[in-house]
């Protein structure tokens, strides 16, 4: 866990210093391609590992019951947060 | 989204290509997974740090805007841990770091099949990865489709909340066009503030 935290640190101090440098700028098309090859390789351990591909249908069910879960927690969360203390600042919607 | 769109056909190939059997048994994808890990994780923090929108940002803001990703962030996590009571066989760290990758499948999923696997098993913390990332391309879909009910019904804040990570980027545009377009600092505010906290959250549950 730290080494991960590590070199997520290091890397916001280098992308901070080289912010100037463009090609530091374009950053995300090299990390695009990170995370296509990450999930190419997750692809490859899921697609291989029978228990996964012969539970699909429960851990889906299982997925979306935590995105709908999460989603409505974080809407509910801000309703309230725009109710007590953002509604006379930025006026009414309509 | 056509970028995600990309990331999802690479994934989708990796699984056939995996399902069809054209590696050997003792292909070892953890091992690359790891460096490939740590090669994203130094790119996602050049990116956190290079962010010419980051000081701007930060001069524009006001203290009170934190509130927004902090409602976000909290009101994921409780309902995420509530869940963990119906999914009984997860515990309620494994809900907590599937909840907080809010809605950034592709960087949450990978930490997770990597991370869970010293307290779960190589085995079971592939399938909490897959739920990781289904559930927060979920989470996404969600926010895409249905920020104008969203906003209606729940007021101005809730589609940058229900899009997390993307309330910055993928779905900023529907954002703008429903709630105003001075929702749009709080939008970037907001992306940038859970998209850093992502990689803390997840790795964070991970080690619980």
């Amino acid at each position: 866990m730290f080494k991960i935290i590590g070199i997520l640190f290091s890397g916001v101090v280098v992308g901070y210093l080289f912010r100037n440098i463009s090609l530091v700028g374009h950053i995300r098309k090299p990390l695009t391609l990170t995370i296509i090859s990450m999930l190419f390789l997750l692809g490859i351990s899921i697609g291989m590992n029978k228990m996964i591909v012969n539970n699909l249908s429960t851990l889906g069910w299982q997925a979306v019951i935590l995105a709908v879960a999460g989603t409505a927690g974080s809407v509910l969360a801000s309703w309230f947060c725009y109710k007590l203390f953002f509604k006379d600042d930025i006026g009414n919607e309509e | 989204m056509k970028s995600n769109f990309i990331v999802l056909t690479f994934f989708l190939m990796g699984c056939i290509l995996g399902w069809a059997g054209l590696f050997p048994e003792d292909f070892d994808t953890h091992q690359m997974s790891v460096y490939v890990l740590y090669c994203l994780m130094f790119q996602v923090g050049i990116s956190i740090g290079s962010d010419k929108k980051l000081k701007p940002m930060v001069k524009s803001i006001r203290f009170k805007m934190l509130l927004l990703p902090i409602s976000t962030i909290v009101g994921t996590l409780i309902f995420s841990a509530l869940v963990s009571l119906i999914l009984t066989q997860w515990s309620l760290s494994d809900c907590l770091a599937v909840g907080s990758g809010f809605a950034y499948y592709s960087l949450s999923s990978i930490l997770i099949t990597e991370l869970k696997e010293a307290s779960l098993g190589v085995q079971v913390a592939a399938e909490l990865g897959t739920i990781a990332l289904l559930s927060n391309i979920i989470r996404e879909m969600i926010a895409l489709l249905g920020t104008p009910l969203l906003a209606r019904f729940f007021g101005r804040f809730a589609p940058i909340s229900a899009a997390g990570v993307n309330s910055m980027d993928v779905v900023l545009p529907a954002i703008t066009r429903y709630t105003g377009a001075e929702m749009t600092t709080f939008a970037i505010f907001h992306g940038l503030l859970v998209d850093t906290s992502v990689p803390f959250f997840v790795t964070f549950f991970c080690s619980l």
